[in-house]
């Protein structure tokens, strides 16, 4: 009885998980529908409760009282500029619980348990092990990574590729041995180590601009490992969470490697930026640029009719969302349309953009995908670029050497005008010369964004 | 039994592919927070590890599982909401909520 209500609120919960994530195809049903699914975690952790393995409550209690004291400022207090470094922590978090039910699942089927597991059983923990650790410590690189606590350019050195491929080789050997004989406990975690070191080398080489698809792809590995838990412990709801997840974190690094133009190994073992691309900046440019005042750049938008404004990492990095939107106010009360153009991969992680010009109130119809609005640029007056480079740089369609050719890009430079703002001319992430900033319609407003922005502001008041 | 498990996989990653596919890039970055939050699930798993009293080491890798995963369900669920909570779509007067720098 007691296994049936248990197994009851499960499927409870799995149908709110599955209409909680179907309600974020809606944004103004979203909330309501993610609330939803709080409710059905807050049903199936109360079934689990009701499981006879349970005899003792107080270590449960005191880890969800400790969970929630950690997980409340994290929900909470942390600012949307550092989301994805939180996400990325968070993935580590759950690969870590995956990991250590595994190991504990291991552990005590020899000490004091059956002393035997079954080898589809034995398969299924060591997904879970492998995955799991290899997302625990490659999430956490990410993170470091991305908080600028790790070096975000990519460390690579000779033969990277061949010693992580050996090791990758060995997890595997390992994890058939455990397999065939799962008393063979020092291969078991000699695999939980190696895989942990392999998740470590081969994030470490990887870019801070690829960050989007690394971080999906970890999010895939850790839904994986959930579903392995799920087969292991024979778990249903695991297995269709695990899924669920599993699918959602691959589909959105095959979105944001398309919007590179790149495939998956190109991202995991290419090392985008480094040797590659230093050949490519050894040209050096001579080409002119046109730099332009605050004043200037201020009456361009001031008389403007349609204005399209493309955010990048570089806005989130200065912190100029709320200028951003000050200004794109200004423009409006004076008559003109501002649009913003959001390309996949701006910023860190999938829909950064989208989210930092949400919190600074932008609503959200006026936020537009790289294919709704790139017709628009050539009835464009001013295209206002924040510190964007890559997705707008015409050699992506143009310049067939170019390592960037084919990533499909925002068609910034077919606008009457363009203002660029943007720290100095130091090339963006891929070390690629930007035709754009030299184009007979491109002025350049050199500074900090946010400060720009705010002389924009004022400007455009008195104009 | 694993043949059932397959099969529950196989299907809920299908539905996963189905929905998902439809979210908009817009709510790309609370789909993935979601995601993470619902694999907060995990603690079912991790509940019982630390519960089940099978002696210290699984007890104690249990309940930092049990932390771990609580942490991805609070932070996660509540990051979203607050994310979801922002993008509205009517053009307002926010002269109260402007944050000047």
């Amino acid at each position: 009885m007691r296994e049936t209500i248990t197994q009851l609120t499960y499927l409870a919960a799995s149908i709110l998980f599955i209409l909680g994530l179907r309600s974020l195809t809606r944004p103004d049903k979203a909330r309501r529908g993610m609330q939803l699914a709080a409710v059905g975690m807050l049903l199936a952790l109360c079934g689990t409760l009701m499981n006879h393995q349970i005899v003792d409550y107080r270590w449960i209690a005191g880890g969800l009282v400790l969970g929630t004291i950690i997980g409340y400022p994290l929900g909470m207090w942390v600012p949307t500029t550092a989301l994805p470094q939180r996400i990325a922590m968070s993935l580590s978090f759950g690969a870590l619980a995956a990991t250590l039910v595994g190991v504990a699942e291991y552990y005590s089927a020899f000490h004091g348990g059956e002393g035997h597991i079954g080898a589809a059983k034995m398969t299924a923990i060591g997904f879970e092990v492998l995955l799991g650790s290899l997302t625990v410590t490659g999430a956490l690189i990410a993170a470091g990574k991305l908080q600028e606590w790790v070096p975000s350019q990519p460390m690579t050195y000779r033969g990277q590729n061949l010693v992580n491929f050996a090791m990758f080789a060995a997890a595997l050997v390992l994890f058939a041995m455990v397999v065939l004989d799962p008393t063979r406990s020092t291969a078991f975690y000699t695999m939980i180590g190696l895989a942990a070191l392999l998740g470590v080398l081969m994030v470490m080489p990887i870019g801070g601009a690829d960050m989007p698809v690394v971080v999906a792809l970890l999010n895939s590995y850790c839904g994986l490992a959930a579903a392995a838990t799920g087969f292991a412990l024979g778990n249903s709801i695991l297995i269709i969470c695990g899924a669920l997840d599993g699918a959602s974190g691959f589909l959105l690094a095959i979105l944001m490697s398309k919007a590179m133009n790149r495939s998956f190994a190109n991202v995991l073992f290419g090392a985008f930026g480094g040797e590659t691309a230093a050949a490519a900046v050894g040209g050096g440019s001579a080409l002119p640029v046109r730099s332009v005042s605050a004043e200037d750049a201020a009456i361009q938008l001031a008389y403007a009719q349609r204005v399209i404004i493309v955010p990048g990492y570089g806005m989130a990095v200065a912190q100029a969302q709320h200028a951003v939107r000050e200004l794109a106010e200004l423009i409006e009360k004076r008559g003109g349309e501002v649009k913003y153009a959001i390309h996949p991969v701006a910023g860190r992680m999938p829909g950064h953009m989208n989210v930092l010009l949400a919190e600074a109130n932008v609503p959200y119809d006026k936020l537009y995908d790289m294919d709704e609005i790139n017709s628009e640029f050539p009835q464009t007056d001013v295209a206002l670029v924040i510190g964007a480079n890559d997705v707008v740089n015409p050699a992506a369609r143009e310049d067939k050497s170019s390592p960037i050719y084919g990533m499909p890009i925002l068609d910034v430079d077919h606008a009457k005008s363009v203002i660029v703002l943007k720290r100095g001319m130091a090339a963006g992430f891929a070390g690629i010369e930007n035709a754009l900033f030299h184009a007979p319609a491109t002025s350049m407003l050199f500074g900090d964004a946010k400060s720009s922005l705010t002389k924009l502001v004022s400007e455009v008041k008195s104009a | 039994m694993l043949i059932l498990e397959l099969y529950v996989f196989v299907l809920a990653a299908f539905v996963g592919f189905v929905v998902i596919t439809r979210v908009p890039p817009l709510l790309h970055t609370p789909l993935m927070s979601a995601t993470n939050a619902i694999s907060g699930i995990s603690l079912v798993g991790s509940m019982v590890a630390a519960g089940a009293n099978r002696g210290t080491v699984s007890t104690a890798l249990g309940f930092i599982a049990v932390v771990c995963a609580t942490t991805n369900v609070v932070g996660g669920f509540l990051i979203t909401d607050r994310m979801l909570k922002m993008f509205r779509r009517e053009p307002h007067d926010d002269a109260s909520k402007t944050r000047k720098q």
